[in-house]
Parts: structure tokens; C-alpha cells; sequence
């Protein structure tokens, strides 16, 4: 033991950090502050660690160039000892990290954590959100398959909308002309050293500021926060009712750590690694490019938004949320701290939430993509053929051929573009049904070229089959007047004139 | 404070030292610099359009639409089979062609050619476009992008060399809208 204790006087007389490191172990926090909401920054802290880890571990093997990495990435799934498990943690690592950087965000809000004088360490907190995000995304471009190709070009798409300086853009971000070996590299430079290491120094400081600042006390209704006391006040509090960091508060991090890591052995063990798909061969057309998780809100967002709000959308959007999560501790650096009297605040987040939530829900079944194979792969239920004429069954079979099912389901399969149309006669008339499939409109594109008059009846009078039993279908009660009485009985005039 | 030299020897070794920094330091920076936006310099000299053959024109019969892939003109060592790229060629008849690139003018990704239906349709967010490239639904706001084409020596040749984006092809054929 003395050993021990000597070659440690050794190393603090040269090196001086065991002072420093004592200190930001014992600093005071107030009592209430060692709560198991406070757990999630050290959580996200210690997901960073594993990334780091299984990153490195990852780069032992992996191949940055578009050539190879596929194949790398199949070498460490299937060949390489336990190289699955290290894919499949660091995968799971990802998407628990950015989950807990977004809860931990939500809590210090409603906590309001971000209010004087902890402005700048909220900042920094939003600055490591976006490279956590950025992390995720760069990080599902180095799983080069067939959506790290096509998540590219969309990238590329976007970014191509800029104004002015969109073509010089999407070169940068390529790195050349095309999604090739130059863009895995660049975006490989991005993950591994350009994001990692601003994400260090941003966490260092960040933590250093919750140190020198202190962890934000428990908010208390109607404890307000003012700029000129509160410094004084929380020193009080903490001199008066504080514990040591060491061991009061830090056994619920550690645990709950424990419990994260945990977590995402679990599921890298019980779910395996993510992909890669299909190999990034753009020859390859059969392929219905998604984003990861985190980013289906996204692909929720650029489908349903009207086009011609979408480039504005998506180029000034950003902007703007970033402003304004920047703006927050500037906006409301004082005041109230509790979420029992921040009733906006609440809702903003729960809104939020219940957004992000629903697109990612909706991304997940895609109902604006339509189903490329629902044509040839989906049968007509044979329910709505039973009893029908020769006429009608052809028109079933032009509406499968000509790719109606794709964006139209009947029986609950098919396309979910356009509407389901198993009750279809109801809601249109003979005429309607004729005008709408070869004018289209309402985003149906239009099928009078694509159709002829003979298969346009079939179709039409398939279509008019499609009524619950027992509901007649829509029909055009002017129309029957007029083929009854005849057009002069309609003028008012005539002696049979209808009152 | 009277008798005080504004600027010391010590003081103006360090500003001359720091001047020195920065003139060494913008030498450093514009080759560094160029080096970074060299992806953007050489597009444009124009080093990556070229006209690149794919294939005979009996490979196309007339009336239909189909697939053709090349190699992008411009490769690095590195690129694998990603300078692959796909285009759908239509043989209107005769001597008329169109060869629309593979993305969708919505977002990228590669659109689908139907001929039953005579629609090109995209797996991503629903874009829909007719056989000559015109939008027909969705949230693309244009048709496809055209390659610049012509026939020589029994083979169809495009201008290709740079990934179609909606905002960007600048070198590549503007579809002027459809009459109605």
C-alpha cells in the first residue's frame, strides 16, 4: 500500500491534478439535485465513450473507400471474431446516444437548467445535439450500402436548392461530380476525426462548465431566478443543505449508466447490427432507399410538405430552429424554473415530441411511397370479383396491370398513395370515375394516353363494383331526369315544366 | 506612466513575430485552400462532362424505354462500382431519343419505368413522371433531367460526368414545361 501511495505522490508532484480532481469530485450539489432525472448528461457522456471505443475498434478493420468498405463491412458482419457485436454496439450506441442527448436536452429545459448564469453551457449542449445528429448521419454514410448511396443523393438534392451557390455545394460535399470514392472519404475525415474531435472539446467545456457553475438545483414553484441574486443564492444553498458530488449524487449516474450500457449490449446481442443493405451499386434500381431512425421524421416531413413550401422549408428551417433553441437562455434567462408554472414551455416540448413521434410513426409504413411491386405482387381480393361480368373482371385486370394498385389499395393491400378505393363507387359517379382516371388531378397523374377507350370501360365499370353490399353506388341523380323527362321539361317553360 | 516607452524592443519583436506568423500563414492557407475546393474548381473547367457512349442504337427498339448504364467519364481510383450509373433511354421514334437520368428531381432517388402504364415512378416519397420525362404527381416540382444525346456511328452517346440534382445539371437540358 505504501508503494502504491508513494509512486502516487510520484506522479501529482509532477503532473499537480490530484487538488483539481478532488475538488471537482467533493464540490458541493444541493440535495435535491441528486435526483434520477439528473443522470442522463453523464448517460450521454458515457454512450460518447462507448462510441469512442467501438469506433476505434470498428477502424481496425473497416476500409474507407467506396470500393471496399461494403466488403469490409461484410468481412467484420460474418468473418472477423465478434466483429458483428462491435458493429451492432456501436450501431445501438448511436441510436441510444442521440435518445438520451434528446431527453437530456427536454429535461434541462423543463428543468430550467438553461437560465442564467449556465447560458453558454445550453449553447454548447445545442451545438453537441447537432453533432450528435451530425455523428449519426455520417456515421449511417460509412455503412456504404444502398441507402448510404441514396441518403447521399438526397443530401445532395438538398443542398443542391441553395441559392446561388447550390451546384458548388453539392460539389464540396461530393467531393467531385458524383456520389464515388472521394465523398465516402470526406464523409469517413467528417466522422472520424472533424465531429469526434469538436465533440471532445465541446464536451470537455461543457462539463467543465457544470462543474465551475454548478448542477442546477432543484426548480422550486415560485423560487425565481434573478441575475443579480442568483449567484448568492445558490452558493447559500449549496454551502447551507450541499453534499459532496463524490459519493452523493454520482452512485445514480453510475448506475444508471450501468443500466444504458446495458441496454445497448441487449439489444446489439438480441437485434444484431444494422445492414449493411444491398451493395452501393447505382445500377441497382430495385431499391427503396430509408433513412435510419432518427431521420424518418425527416422523410416524414419532405413527403408530406407541399412542394412548393419544401425548398424554403428545408433550407431556412434549420436556420431557424437553431436560432431559436440558441436564442432560449437569452429569451427566458430569468424567472421561473419549474415546469409546474411553464405551461408553454410544456407544451412546446410535449409538441414537439408528439410531432417527431407521429412522422417517425408514419415514415415507418411511408404511405405517400408507392408500392413498386403491389401491381404484380398484390391479387384483386377474389371477394370483388365474385359475380361480376367478363367487363368488369377485365377492368380488374387493366387496373392491375396498369399499375393503379401501386398508389391504390383494395382489401387493405396495395399502394396507400392515392386513396383505398374498395368503396370507391360510393364516393364517384360513372362520369366521375371516367374523368378522374383519364384526366386525373388531385396528384393522380393523368392515364388518357396510357389507356384506350376499350380499357377505360373495363376499368370504369370494375371500379363501379366497388360498393359496400347493400349501399348502392354514387350515381348522378340530374342525369336520370334528364335522360327520363327529356332537356325541355328542365327549362321552366314547357307544360311539364317541374315546379 | 509619463516615462513609459510606448513600444519596448520586447514589444515590437512580438509584433514582428506575429506578423510574420501571419504572412507565413496565408502562404500556408491558399494552397490549402485551394486544395479544399479543388472538387469545386475543376467543375468548373468543365473536367467533368464528357460525351460517353451506351451502346447501339438496336439495343433501344423504338417506341420502348429502357435501361442503359456507363461509367461515369470522370473516376477516381477509389470508386468501385459507385461511377456505375443507370439512365433510362426512350426511343421515340426514328432518330428521336430522350435518355432521362435515374433521379428524381424530388430528392435523388432512382425512378422506376413502367410500360404498362407508361409512368416513371419513384420508391421514395411518390414522384411521378410520364414517358417523356414530364411531372405528372408528387412533390417533384420538375420533370427529369435530360443527357444532351446524339447518334454516331450506330451508337447513342450522352453528356454525362455529374449526379442530376434539382437545383444544380446546370450543364445538362432544361425541360421547358409540357403544353397542356
Amino acid at each position: 500500500m505504501r508503494l502504491i501511495a508513494n509512486i502516487g505522490k510520484w506522479f501529482d508532484h509532477r503532473l499537480h491534478l490530484g487538488t483539481p480532481i478532488r475538488e471537482a469530485a467533493e464540490h458541493p450539489i444541493p440535495r435535491k439535485s441528486s435526483s434520477w432525472f439528473y443522470v442522463f448528461g453523464s448517460a450521454a457522456f458515457t454512450v460518447f465513450l462507448l462510441q469512442i471505443v467501438t469506433g476505434i475498434l470498428l477502424a481496425l478493420i473497416y476500409v474507407p473507400s467506396a470500393a471496399e468498405a461494403w466488403n469490409s463491412l461484410q468481412d467484420l458482419n460474418h468473418n472477423v471474431t465478434l466483429g458483428w457485436f462491435i458493429r451492432a454496439l456501436h450501431g445501438w450506441g448511436s441510436n441510444f446516444m442521440v435518445a438520451i442527448v434528446l431527453i437530456h436536452m427536454a429535461q434541462v429545459f423543463l428543468f430550467g437548467a438553461y437560465k442564467f448564469p449556465r447560458e453558454l453551457t445550453w449553447i454548447l449542449g445545442v451545438f453537441l445535439l447537432l453533432m450528435t445528429l451530425g455523428m449519426a448521419f455520417t456515421g449511417q454514410v460509412l455503412r456504404f450500402d444502398q441507402d448510404a448511396y441514396w441518403g447521399l443523393g438526397i443530401g445532395a438534392s438538398i443542398a443542391s436548392r441553395i441559392p446561388i451557390a447550390g451546384p458548388a455545394i453539392v460539389q464540396f460535399m461530393l467531393g467531385g461530380p458524383i456520389i464515388a470514392g472521394p465523398t465516402l472519404s470526406r464523409f469517413f475525415a467528417l466522422h472520424v476525426f472533424l465531429i469526434p474531435g469538436s465533440l471532445i472539446a465541446f464536451v470537455s467545456l461543457h462539463i467543465l462548465m457544470v462543474l465551475t457553475l454548478g448542477i442546477n438545483e432543484w426548480p422550486m414553484p415560485g423560487r425565481l431566478v434573478k441575475r443579480a441574486t442568483y449567484e448568492a443564492e445558490y452558493h447559500e444553498m449549496t454551502k447551507k443543505e450541499g453534499e459532496p458530488f463524490v459519493p452523493y449524487g454520482v452512485w445514480k449516474d453510475m448506475f444508471f449508466a450501468a443500466l444504458i450500457l446495458l441496454a445497448i449490449t441487449a439489444c446489439a446481442i438480441y437485434f444484431g447490427p444494422f445492414g449493411p443493405t444491398g451493395r452501393p451499386d447505382p445500377t441497382i434500381i430495385q431499391t427503396v432507399p430509408k433513412p435510419d431512425f432518427f431521420f424518418l421524421w425527416l422523410y416524414a416531413l419532405l413527403s408530406l410538405l407541399p412542394p412548393s413550401l419544401e425548398t424554403p422549408a428545408v433550407l431556412i428551417g434549420p436556420i431557424v430552429v437553431i436560432i431559436g433553441l440558441l436564442l432560449i437562455p437569452f429569451l427566458a434567462g430569468e424567472g421561473e424554473k419549474s415546469w409546474r408554472r411553464r405551461p408553454v414551455g410544456v407544451l412546446t416540448v410535449l409538441f414537439i415530441a408528439i410531432t417527431l413521434g407521429t412522422f417517425t410513426r408514419m415514415a415507418e409504413f411511408a404511405p405517400w411511397s408507392p408500392h413498386m411491386n403491389a401491381w404484380s405482387g398484390d391479387p384483386v381480393p377474389e371477394r370483388m370479383l365474385r359475380g361480376t361480368t367478363a367487363l368488369e373482371r377485365q377492368g380488374a385486370l387493366v387496373f392491375q396491370v396498369k399499375q393503379c394498385r401501386n398508389c391504390h389499395a383494395l382489401g387493405g393491400s396495395g399502394g396507400d398513395r392515392g386513396p383505398a378505393l374498395d368503396t370507391v363507387a360510393v364516393r364517384l359517379t360513372h362520369d366521375q370515375l371516367i374523368r378522374q382516371v383519364i384526366q386525373g388531378g388531385g396528384n393522380m397523374p393523368t392515364y388518357g394516353k396510357n389507356l384506350s377507350p376499350p380499357e377505360t370501360t373495363a376499368l370504369v365499370a370494375f371500379l363501379q363494383t366497388l360498393h359496400p353490399p347493400g349501399q348502392a353506388p354514387a350515381r348522378n341523380a340530374s342525369r336520370e331526369v334528364v335522360l327520363e323527362e327529356g332537356p325541355e321539361k328542365l327549362t321552366g317553360t314547357g307544360p311539364g315544366a317541374r315546379r | 506612466m509619463s516615462n513609459e516607452i510606448w513600444l519596448t524592443r520586447r514589444g515590437l519583436l512580438t509584433m514582428l513575430a506575429a506578423l510574420f506568423n501571419g504572412l507565413v500563414g496565408i502562404v500556408l492557407a491558399v494552397p490549402i485552400v485551394q486544395f479544399l475546393i479543388s472538387a469545386i474548381t475543376r467543375g468548373r473547367a468543365n473536367a467533368y462532362l464528357a460525351w460517353v457512349p451506351l451502346g447501339a442504337i438496336n439495343e433501344f427498339p423504338e417506341g420502348e424505354t429502357r435501361l442503359a448504364t456507363f461509367r461515369n467519364p470522370y473516376v477516381t481510383p477509389t470508386d468501385g462500382k459507385t461511377a456505375d450509373t443507370a439512365c433510362w433511354v426512350r426511343h421515340v421514334e426514328g432518330d428521336q431519343f430522350q435518355v432521362f437520368a435515374i433521379n428524381c428531381m424530388h430528392l435523388g432517388c432512382p425512378v422506376r419505368w413502367f410500360p404498362q402504364s407508361g409512368l416513371f415512378m419513384c420508391p421514395c416519397h411518390g414522384g411521378v413522371y410520364y414517358r417523356d420525362g414530364a411531372r405528372a404527381s408528387g412533390p417533384p416540382e420538375r420533370g427529369l433531367v435530360e443527357y444532351p444525346w446524339k447518334l454516331e456511328k450506330g451508337q447513342i452517346i450522352i453528356q454525362a460526368g455529374e449526379l442530376p440534382t434539382p437545383g444544380g445539371s446546370a450543364a445538362l437540358v432544361r425541360r421547358t414545361p409540357p403544353c397542356a
